[in-house]
């Protein structure tokens, strides 16, 4: 076996000069921008000395709210990304029919597709519900950091290293042209010999290693770390929300992970969990995939619903009607969760009884959800509603997810779907479920959440012309989507012959470009508001009559969260606080225990970047010398054991006296 | 869509025939699941039937029809929630408006049990209707159950057999194969009017999915499994069939001519592809499983003994050990030495490890514009003129061999030999 050893092949594993899409102009094109920008923002560091504290405050930092905020901008960088895919799908499909094959032949349409959906889900949406929830759930639970701040600040660059992975295979190799889901026999070795399902599967596989880490912490923070007097009926319903989606995060990604493993047995070793030889079998696959799956799509939208808790009931200056009943709710989603993943796939043929169960289980699931859409109309009722920005998108989820469930309850009756299932309809269905609530929910969560993290609101005329783009967006975009459904148009057609169709892909499309309006008002909203920040300052640390804990303390907090730990007596803290006349103690600080920053994480994850680059080229070499200094790295980070810090009291004591200057400002 | 190299009996299909693209008169009113519930379903028909083609509201069959029925009914049914909680929302986020002093303001009203009981119970009750109308919907359309009536008024006539027709989801195209008359056809469908239709549905090497919007609905064509689907079309007219899961670059040109064709026609049809279609041997098979695009429609007077069973087996190719072989050796408890070595390698099938060549293919972009499977230019592969690359060109489509037979093939029977039992025969 050793008389044909390439050292090419030994050195570069089946990496090639070929694999440099030099000859695709619109990848030439991105990969010139994303030059152009990236050496401008390099230089910018470089200009402002900036390296040192980005190195020293954010990179290897664990404070909960500086990770927080990494995640969301790390999940709006990846929805410019996710977004061009889906920009040019959308024109690809408006011009490509009869004759006209349009711009993106299927070995490049078929990349965009999977991409899209793949970043659309684990690097934009996961993201930014796990950095909203990160910075939210300690402040909101009186608590000064998560329960294991280092895993934190870990488990973020890992979902960077994963994105990046992603972003590799746009300038080196391609990307899998196999669907959001990978599914057999078409991603197995035989169908997809490629590199492109090897990047999805590791991809995955480190991202999906932050996000479990991340969930079992904030899990313990939850669990551990509240207030004193803040029971589990007393919890704010945002960080009810969270513990839900933590435990379903916990409870269903390592069955992704062993799923991927499975699939990647079959892809590199040969062996034959999903192929059609040797007793393989798709189903199982099927089966697995959306048994995390199904779940997953909760674990988008509970932290959503929690943030339009506490938006509507902070904006209608109102507590929030049916508490008890929203944690109910909420209880029985995540329960209801693991027993409809079956619906994913009733085309395929199970019997009659077993198509019914996960069609009424999947039903059932919209009682609890309805009784809370109730829930926050009935916070309204007697409220009295200041029209900010985050409680319009509100309004707008409300009205643009109802319509979604409508659909999906429709898709939940296996005849119907039998008609419907994998048609321009259901990907107009989840569209509305996710845009119009996983996505109007986040952007909720930060316009609410921006004057907490940096001290001064978000502008408001920007904040409302990105509302209105997006949300005439969506329906320009995705109303035509159920239409062509109708029609029995399927999904990921790259090409069509029925030129009767082209008027509604051209009105889809128009409503693409309104949702890029939108995206540029947000870009604008961040550039305009920091250039505004003096006139747009909060002093108080509470700009919108808030509620909860967060509220209680300054915009930004400082890296403590709280001098003194609160004493919590009622479900809406800091609400009751003011009611009955809280005054900030102003002496007898102590010194504060707070964890020390680390940059094992950054490290850990580049390690774990090289190796799954090395895994996808098949550089056995790279891939075992990574991984060996893995582990030897996480080895070596456990004998560190200056981890932690006390915040002496005189700088306790001088924090807190710029607080109250502050407050005298305002 | 396609060219045809066999010009079927296209005019006479068409001369009694209303094409059901386009042509075809608003539906009457619905029957079955849906008919108690017919007010409401005024509402979503009239805001959806807004002059465009939509061919899921427009069955030509009757088991689709019955599945529009249920689309409109379940809508209608929610709406009956859904309108409601839009218009009150809009209406408290407008009257409880700060600026609106009028207004009552109750900040610590929270709790009311009987609007609790009201917002809980709301939603059961229309799901307890819906959950019934899903149980009875889904056991009287399940796609695996024989048809009792070939539409809401008539019974299936004493002594009609139904037409078996089994299909074959294939690198991108489709292929028929009707036993009871002994041809097959390629990206061709034609089935008599008001006879009862049972598929058998099977695919070569990836996921399919069997779709014939005015027909009935989808099911799944999975390699190595067969699901079934029983469906009747009630009207005489031309549409088109279609994969509805994504297979590879070539899913987009996946399509097939769906003919409802009256009796006499469809006799006339059968007669027409006996008299000028060539042998699907086993040989012409296996060309055909070359991946092609945009495949026009083929006729076959014959096919190789056994076909589908072997194509389900996964056993098509000499040699190859058929998936009921392998069941009855584990059976048996398995088996070892150098019997199991040799069996080893009759069953890798699709292992990449077997092929001549495995590569990477190269990055996205012209030079490597091919479709995922094989190693060759699928052949009738669309020309991309605009990627300006000679290799990526294959031969013209329309000109893309018309001689589906070839020799007819020999050892097809010996072929047979291997594979004692098939399963799902």
């Amino acid at each position: 076996m050793f008389d044909n050893v390439n050292l090419q092949q030994l050195i570069f594993g089946r990496f090639t000069l070929d694999q440099i899409p030099y000859h695709e102009p619109i990848l030439i094109g991105t990969f010139a921008a994303v030059a152009v920008v990236g050496v401008a923002v390099l230089a910018t560091i470089t200009y402002f000395r900036f390296w040192g504290p980005l190195w020293r405050d954010w990179v290897t930092s664990i404070d909960h709210k500086k990770i927080g905020i990494m995640y969301c901008i790390f999940a709006m960088i990846m929805l410019l990304r996710g977004f061009a895919d889906a920009l040019m799908m959308r024109s690809q499909q408006a011009i490509a029919f009869g004759d006209q094959q349009g711009y993106l032949p299927p070995h490049h349409y078929d990349q965009i597709f999977t991409a899209h959906g793949m970043i659309m889900i684990f690097f934009v949406a996961m993201p930014f519900v796990t950095g909203l929830m990160n910075f939210a759930v300690p402040l909101q639970i009186g608590a000064r950091d998560v329960a294991f701040p280092f895993l934190n600040n870990f488990s973020f660059w890992m979902t960077v290293s994963g994105g990046l992975l992603v972003m590799t295979s746009l300038f080196v190799g391609e990307f899998s042209r196999a669907t959001w889901l990978a599914y057999p026999p078409l991603s197995g070795a035989a169908m997809s010999p490629g590199v492109g399902v090897d990047y999805y599967i590791w991809a995955l596989q480190i991202a999906g290693v932050g996000t479990t880490l991340s969930g079992i912490n904030l899990i313990a923070t939850i669990v551990k770390m509240r207030a004193p007097g803040m029971t589990m009926m007393k919890l704010p319903i945002f960080v009810w929300s969270s513990l839900c989606t933590n435990i379903l995060i916990v409870a269903a990604f390592p069955i992704l992970t062993a799923v991927l493993v499975l699939l990647s047995l079959d892809r590199y070793l040969g062996l034959h969990f999903f192929t059609n030889d040797l007793g393989g079998n798709t189903m199982l696959y099927f089966n697995l995939i959306w048994i995390w799956g199904h779940p997953e799509v909760y674990i988008l939208i509970l932290p959503a619903f929690g943030v339009f808790s506490e938006v509507t009931s902070t904006f209608c200056g109102k507590r929030l009607f049916g508490y008890t009943s929203m944690v109910y709710a909420l209880v029985v989603i995540t329960i209801l969760a693991y027993l409809v993943w079956l619906h994913h796939f009733f085309t395929m043929g199970s019997g009659a009884d077993v198509n019914s169960f996960f069609g009424i289980t999947t039903m059932i699931i919209s009682i609890p959800t309805g009784a809370k859409i109730f829930n926050w109309m009935f916070t309204m009722y007697r409220g009295r509603i200041r029209f900010d920005v985050p409680m319009m998108w509100v309004v707008a989820f409300i009205v643009t997810f109802v319509i979604g469930g409508m659909t999906g309850v429709l898709l939940a009756v296996p005849p119907a779907d039998f008609v419907l299932h994998n048609s321009l309809f259901l990907i107009a269905h989840f569209h509305n479920v996710i845009i119009g609530g996983v996505l109007f929910g986040m952007f909720a969560g930060v316009t609410f959440w921006f004057p907490k993290a940096f001290g001064f609101k978000l502008d408001e005329f920007w904040g409302k012309m990105a509302l209105y783009l997006w949300v005439s967006g969506f329906y320009v975009a995705f109303m035509p989507l159920y239409v062509l459904g109708l029609m029995g148009v399927t999904r990921r057609m790259q090409h069509f012959d029925d030129p009767s169709l082209q008027p509604w892909f051209i009105v889809a499309a128009f409503g693409a470009l309104l949702i890029a309006a939108g995206i540029a008002c947000q870009v604008i909203m961040f550039v305009v508001s920091i250039r505004r920040r003096e006139e747009l300052r909060d002093h108080t640390g509470d700009p919108w009559g808030g509620r909860t804990l967060e509220w209680s303390t300054s915009s930004p907090p400082p890296d403590y969260n709280f001098a003194f730990t609160p004493v919590v007596h009622d479900s809406d803290a800091w609400w009751d606080m003011k009611a009955r006349g809280f005054s900030r103690p102003l002496t007898g600080y102590q010194p504060i225990h707070m964890p020390k920053n680390t940059a094992s994480g950054a490290i850990l994850a580049l390690l774990s970047f090289i190796c799954g680059f090395a895994l996808v080229w098949y550089v056995w070499w790279l891939a075992a010398l990574s991984f060996v200094a893995l582990v030897a790295t996480a080895i070596v980070h456990t004998f560190n054991y200056d981890r932690d810090y006390y915040i002496p009291a005189e700088a306790v004591s001088r924090e807190e006296a710029k607080r109250t200057r502050e407050l005298e400002l305002a | 869509m396609s060219v045809s190299t066999l010009p079927p009996d296209r005019n006479e299909a068409a001369a009694g025939a209303a094409v059901l693209r386009g042509a075809v008169p608003r539906p009457e009113a619905p029957r079955g699941l849906g008919r108690r519930l017919r007010p409401l379903l005024a509402l979503p028909a009239l805001a959806l039937l807004g002059g465009c083609n939509m061919v899921v509201m427009q069955p030509g069959g009757f088991v689709a029809e019955q599945q529009r029925n249920l689309v409109l009914a379940s809508t209608g049914l929610m709406l009956l929630i859904i309108v409601p909680v839009i218009a009150v929302t809009l209406f408290f986020a407008w009257h409880y408006r700060a600026t609106n002093e009028k207004a009552i303001y109750d900040p610590d009203w929270h709790h009311s049990t009987q609007l609790e009981v009201l917002i809980w119970t709301a939603p059961l009750l229309i799901i307890i209707a819906l959950g019934a109308l899903t149980w009875i919907g889904t056991h009287t359309l399940d796609p695996f159950r024989p048809l009792t009536r070939i539409d809401a008024k008539r019974e299936i006539p004493a002594g009609v057999e139904p037409l078996q027709v089994e299909v074959v989801a294939m690198d991108w195209k489709w292929l028929f194969i009707y036993p009871q008359y002994g041809i097959a056809t390629v990206n061709d469908l034609a089935l008599p009017v008001d006879r009862p239709v049972a598929f058998k549905i099977t695919a070569t090497d990836v996921m399919n999915t069997f779709y014939v919007p005015t027909l009935a609905g989808m099911i799944y064509a999975m390699p190595g499994m067969e699901t079934r689907l029983h469906a009747v079309i009630n009207k005489v007219g031309d549409s088109e069939g279609r994969s509805a899961h994504y297979s590879g670059a070539g899913f987009s040109n996946m399509f097939f001519k769906f003919r409802g064709l009256a009796e006499k026609d469809f006799d006339g049809w059968v007669a027409k592809a006996k008299a000028d279609g060539s042998d699907l041997s086993q040989e012409a098979y296996l060309k055909l499983t070359e991946p092609t695009e945009s495949e026009p429609a083929r006729y076959f007077k014959s096919y190789a003994d056994g076909l589908y069973g072997k194509i389900l087996g996964l056993c098509p190719k000499p040699g190859q050990m058929c998936v009921s072989e392998m069941m009855a050796i584990d059976a048996r408890g398995g088996q070892s030495g150098p019997e199991a070595e040799e069996a080893y390698k009759r069953l890798r099938y699709d292992n990449h490890f077997a092929r001549e060549g495995h590569e990477a293919p190269g990055a996205t972009g012209p030079a490597t514009d091919r479709g995922a499977h094989g190693q060759t230019q699928p052949e009738g592969m669309k020309p991309r003129p605009d990627m300006g690359n000679p290799d990526s060109r294959g031969p013209e489509p329309g000109k893309a061999q018309p001689d589906a037979g070839g020799a007819p093939s020999k050892d097809g029977a010996k072929d047979g030999a291997v594979a004692p039992k098939q399963i799902g025969q």
